[in-house]
């Protein structure tokens, strides 16, 4: 072997030059880079140097097949825009041509060159140290295949609120099996403790249980009620689910659902979930009359049997013989293709803000206790009250952005608070004709019909105070304060502080992550943003994907959303899944980390690194092992191994050391090294 | 070829401590397979020689020679450029010839600065403060002395090496292996292994032959060995917080460090095909750190109190960086 | 061309985050020192040691590191793993005399190409302050050529 075949190894390889309009050719000396790089790497192998107007088009295609046919190339390198815009394109080319289409790379010279410089001279040596690293890289490229792995054809759905309602029915509806599972003992979520929905004020429960029914009748959905995943194993198209079904003390298939039992049952107790504390119920209940399934639950905490070991009132009454005390945990195994995580959100706890006083100021209300209020099945059977039970508020006080756009709390806008607000607003006034005041920073209306609905809570006469309130307090200063709230607030628009006394205060809190949402996410091995929302694939172009194939989320469990939105993604999500059930097998990157057996020590460094579970240790051989189908390619584990026994397809250490001697041009300018003196 | 038809075997000691010598005389009786098989043509340690007969020879004239030191100086330089070129297989023979070794670790320091340690220092005893000198007059003339370089580098940083033993020393097991593979070729019963094998290792690394329980790693403190109060005899060293370079070293040793309680200081070398040994050590180390915190992670690196000389003990000279930038600030030579 | 210190410098981004904030960079067209020459990682946790040093050894003044902010990783937690490894390279490049300043590890997120650039910008001038690494050529000076064979090949 001569030296120069040493360094080329004997490989052909094509390096093309995009103008990309005057995008590049503006800036970079592209004709002159071509030409560079056919003779300065021509001992590297470069055989053939060219430039052309728009590599993109299907001329510049074109190009590179025919010149892969002609000229025998064996690698070809594209210098030109971002691989984020164009890599497909070039490795489909590529591929057109005859070979593999992970023999491509690309230089980056307009979006890290012509586009970031402005120095002629400067910029077209960039670009050729660019394309020095990308022609050295490529050198190392193996012929990848694609990844395929069949998909099974059942879904699982996290979560039974409107996201997941959505996404169920509409997998279910193509003829798919789902598994809806939820923790409480109803599907429905918040959407089914609001009253109104803005803007259009039709009934929340109105539009919601014919949907919670269709669920709960379909032939293609099982309903898993008062349960919860365990544990996720496996990958896309093929996951194994554990979800454990706790014990509801109730035989669903010989309870009728007539609710004599809860009727019977002589424990009441605050029921703090669906009612928010402003009602009671049973120790055997559902959460609301419409629930689906009809089936009420024990709940063992607060149930007189389980604390004294007697009462059964239950049991003695239930026509059809359902209560078994002897019930236990169930803990069964799914296997599904695809997963949808629509877990929803928490409400902002309103005492974190304490001058806001509530829990201390009984007055005070969070908005989530104002839907039940106003809801005819609340509570209050609808009426709007005071804490009292019975006096009608003759002046309310609504306050925005409670734990929103608040650097104390959180950051980011709750997107639903200033038209839910509005919507207080509008019932208060409807209702009691009292005087209301929405205290606000901005008003936030973008959606459809959502700004004319804003104009008509204005047309009402409700008042609109701009400024943050500092704080809403009983404690009277000035004459007509006595016996109210009083909400101290800076009046930006006014330029002056008002205190303004009213009987009742609403805070619209903010929307909050689940509390175990990380634990959500680690479970399922997809990552929250630092909020804690679920993060996207891609926020703009993938939103209800995640970086984990076969795990997709939706609803407010990315982020706050109104309930069109939350809708949209839970079809979203199914028609992603659909497509994928429809395909039958799915192609994935090749981007993937696989272990020597033979160079591996079982030291165990690796074991703990990888988030997706790709990596175990087997007792019996003594050795780590990547399955390789869980593995996202992220490289960790190869830049961990002490080893150096993992390697990565598509981002190897000689590929990479590769690139770097190639952008530092030792390729081309040789380092002078003296001899010891 | 020798007179009596016995293929020619030399062994030089360069820049190293001898320890390498001596392995080979541990084989014990199998030393006589060599004898049998060679005739010993230049073995300065072992039987009078002088260069001026290596040089008087015919090139490729020997056939094996194993090399053992690093080339500090300008002796050491010509010696490897000889047999190299009267060698038809030369073979880096330990730790110095393969990586640097300890040798290598000056490579940290100026020249001033080693002159200063060797002759100045309270273990010298040098009242006078002599220091060597390159070039000397006496009466009979000019006595030189070879000039030092500033650095250590290994064989294969000065010439072309064949193959390579790691191993500080090598282990007597792995010296007999291969001088049975080198038989076994002269009998014509196998071939030889392609040009820089490394020979004498495992496929894997110490970790492979060591027998302590090993789990999932996560290290929240390190601890320096000589402030540990009692080594648990079972559990990886690493678990324990005690930096063991074992996952990152070359296996054919049968783990004797781990075994005896001591971490493994790394003196096999990288595993193979491994480009950098601190690299792989400090990217495996650093992994397992059980902290999200920057200045938790600080505090627990803190423990760590000589990443350069415990990443880079042996491999320092054939490292990524060679060197020290303290070693070419320097005056040197 | 003036005489002035022009440093190279190697920066590595990750898939998701830096090098998307680069390309951002780019397309609104913010300018920034041409001194950086980027590559992609799929993930700040792909970065190994080996490849900083490779770096620093073949020429580069600084190198460059990038990741997902804390918390914000697209593969969950490994831009952790990096911070951890960068911080024990940056001691042992210490301890051997290199600058530790040399190695800068910054995150920044797909939206951020105008604070990857600013920060390009905050680097370069940083190198510029350290002066020339220049460690092939120095290392050379002082006996570490990158070996050429001069003999005939051995015959096997």
């Amino acid at each position: 072997m001569t030296g120069e075949e040493a360094q080329t190894n004997g490989h052909r390889i094509g390096v093309y030059v995009c103008h990309c309009g005057t995008n590049i050719a503006g800036v970079v000396d592209v004709e002159h880079v071509s030409e560079w790089a056919k003779d300065a790497l021509g001992d590297r192998g470069v055989v053939v140097g060219k430039d052309y107007k728009f590599m993109c088009s299907d001329l510049g295609q074109e190009l590179i097949q025919k010149d892969i046919e002609r000229e025998g190339l064996d690698r070809v390198v594209v210098a030109a825009c971002s691989p984020h815009l164009h890599e497909k394109t070039f490795r489909n080319a590529t591929e057109r041509g005859g070979l593999n289409p992970y023999l491509c790379e690309m230089a980056s010279i307009r979006e890290q060159v012509s586009w970031v410089h402005t120095n002629k001279a400067i910029a077209t040596e960039k670009a050729k140290a660019m394309i020095s690293g990308a022609v050295e890289r490529v050198k190392e490229h193996e012929s990848l295949e694609p990844f395929r792995v069949p998909i099974e054809e059942a879904t699982l759905i996290v979560g039974g609120g409107i996201a997941g309602i959505q996404s169920a029915l509409e997998i279910a509806n193509a003829g798919h099996p789902v598994y809806l599972v939820e923790r409480e003992p109803s599907i429905g979520g918040h959407m089914a403790q609001f009253d109104k929905t803005f803007p259009t004020l039709d009934c929340s429960a109105c539009i919601l249980t014919p949907r919670m029914s269709e669920v709960g009748v379909h032939p293609n959905i099982e309903l898993l009620t008062w349960s919860e995943v365990e544990k996720v194993e496996g990958y896309v198209g093929n996951f194994a689910v554990t979800i454990r079904k706790k014990a509801s003390y109730v035989i669903n298939e010989d309870c009728t659902g007539c609710g004599i039992c809860w009727q019977k049952c002589p424990k009441k107790v605050i029921d703090d979930k669906f009612e928010v504390g402003l009602g009671y119920r049973k120790a055997i209940y559902t959460p609301f009359e419409q629930a689906v399934p009809k089936y009420p639950v024990i709940d063992h905490d607060n149930c007189t049997y389980f604390e004294k070991g007697s009462c059964k009132a239950c049991e003695k009454f239930c026509p059809t013989e359902a209560i078994n005390f002897e019930d236990e945990d169930e803990v069964i195994t799914v296997n599904v293709g695809n997963i949808v995580l629509a877990t929803g959100y928490d409400l902002f706890d309103a005492r974190r803000i304490p001058q806001y006083g509530y829990g201390r100021l009984a007055n005070v209300f969070t908005s989530l206790e104002f839907e039940r209020m106003t809801n005819a099945a609340g509570p209050t059977d609808g009426d709007i009250v005071l804490r009292d039970g019975v006096t009608a508020p003759k002046s309310v006080g609504i306050v925005h952005c409670v734990g929103s756009r608040d650097r104390n709390f959180n950051n980011y806008c709750s997107s639903i608070c200033c038209m839910q607000s509005l919507k207080f607003a509008h019932l208060v006034h409807e209702r009691t004709g009292a005087e209301v005041f929405n205290f606000y920073i901005d008003i936030r209306t973008p959606a459809k019909e959502y700004d004319e609905f804003y104009q008509r809570v204005l047309d009402e006469g409700t008042r609109f105070v701009r400024g943050r309130v500092a704080e809403v307090t009983d404690a009277a200063r000035l004459p007509g304060e006595e016996g109210k709230l009083i909400v101290q607030v800076e009046d930006t628009l006014a330029g002056q502080q008002r205190r303004i006394p009213v009987d009742m205060v609403i805070l619209s809190a903010a929307l909050e992550p689940r509390t175990d949402a990380y634990e959500t996410a680690k479970k399922f091995g997809i990552a929250c943003s630092a909020n804690g929302w679920f993060t996207e694939k891609h926020p703009k172009l993938d939103p209800v994907a995640t970086m984990t194939e076969g795990v997709f989320i939706a609803g407010c469990s990315t982020g706050p959303k109104d309930i069109p939105a939350t809708v949209s993604q839970g079809s979203a999500a199914a028609a992603r899944i659909l497509s994928y059930i429809e395909m039958g097998e799915l192609a994935l990157e090749p981007v993937r980390a696989t272990v020597i057996a033979e160079q591996c020590s079982g030291c165990r460094i690796c074991n703990d690194l990888c988030p997706f579970n790709a990596i175990s240790y087997d007792a019996e051989t003594e050795l780590s092992e990547i399955n390789i189908a869980l593995c996202q390619g992220c490289g960790t584990c190869v830049a961990a191994c002490p080893a150096g026994a993992i390697t990565g397809t598509g981002f190897s250490n000689e590929q990479v050391l590769a690139q770097i001697e190639g952008l530092l041009m030792l390729n081309v300018e040789p380092q002078p090294v003296a001899e010891p003196a | 070829m020798s007179e009596n038809g016995k293929p020619k075997f030399a062994m030089y000691w360069a820049a190293s401590c001898g320890g390498c010598e001596i392995a080979v005389l541990n084989i014990h009786e199998r030393i006589l397979d060599v004898d049998a098989n060679f005739e010993v043509a230049f073995w300065p340690v072992a039987m009078d020689a002088k260069y001026k007969d290596v040089e008087a020879m015919q090139d490729g004239e020997i056939l094996l020679t194993l090399f053992n030191g690093g080339i500090r100086n300008e002796e050491n330089e010509h010696i490897a450029k000889l047999l190299r070129k009267k060698s038809q297989l030369l073979v880096a023979f330990g730790s110095c010839a393969n990586e640097g070794c300890i040798p290598g670790l000056a490579n940290l320091s100026p020249m001033e600065a080693l002159f200063e340690t060797a002759y100045h220092t309270a273990s010298t005893e040098n009242p006078e403060g002599i220091l060597p000198q390159y070039e000397y007059d006496v009466p009979e003339g000019t006595i030189t002395i070879p000039t030092m370089y500033p650095v250590l580098r290994t064989l294969d940083q000065v010439v072309d090496v064949d193959y390579y033993i790691p191993g500080c020393p090598p282990e007597s097991h792995q010296i007999e292996a291969v001088i049975d593979a080198v038989i076994a070729v002269l009998k014509g019963e196998a071939e030889l292994p392609p040009k820089g094998t490394v020979l004498g290792v495992g496929t894997s690394t110490v970790c492979d032959e060591c027998s302590r329980k090993r789990d999932v790693k996560k290290i929240k403190q390190f601890v320096r060995i000589q402030d540990v109060e009692r080594i648990d005899p079972e559990i990886c060293l690493l678990e324990q917080g005690i930096l063991c370079n074992g996952p990152a070293t070359a296996s054919g040793c049968t783990a004797l460090c781990p075994a005896a309680g001591a971490p493994c200081a790394g003196c096999y070398g990288p595993a193979n095909g491994v480009i950098d040994y601190g690299a792989r050590m400090m990217a495996s180390v650093a992994s397992v750190i059980d902290s999200r915190d920057p200045d938790e992670i600080d505090a627990i690196l803190d423990g760590l109190v000589d990443p350069a000389g415990s990443f880079y003990r042996f491999n320092l000279a054939h490292s990524l960086l060679h060197t020290g930038q303290a070693s070419w600030n320097g005056k040197g030579s | 061309m003036t005489n002035e210190f022009d440093p190279v410098i190697i920066g590595f981004t990750c898939n998701w985050c830096s090098y998307r904030a680069a390309d951002m960079a780019g397309t609104a067209r913010i300018k920034y020192p041409h001194n950086v020459r980027l590559m992609r990682l799929m993930c700040s946790g792909r970065l190994d040691p080996t490849f900083v040093l490779k770096a620093l050894a073949g020429g580069a003044d600084g190198v460059l590191l990038t990741g997902c902010h804390p918390g914000e990783c697209h593969y969950l937690e490994q831009n952790y793993k990096a911070l951890r490894r960068v911080k024990l390279l940056k001691r042992t490049i210490a301890a051997m005399g290199i600058e530790p300043e040399r190695v800068k590890l910054v995150w920044a997120s797909a939206a951020e190409g105008t604070f990857l650039a600013k920060e390009i910008g905050v680097f370069v001038e940083e190198i510029k302050a350290l002066g020339p690494l220049n460690w092939p050529q120095r290392a050379g000076i002082n006996g570490i050529p990158v070996h050429q064979p001069e003999i005939e090949e051995v015959p096997a």
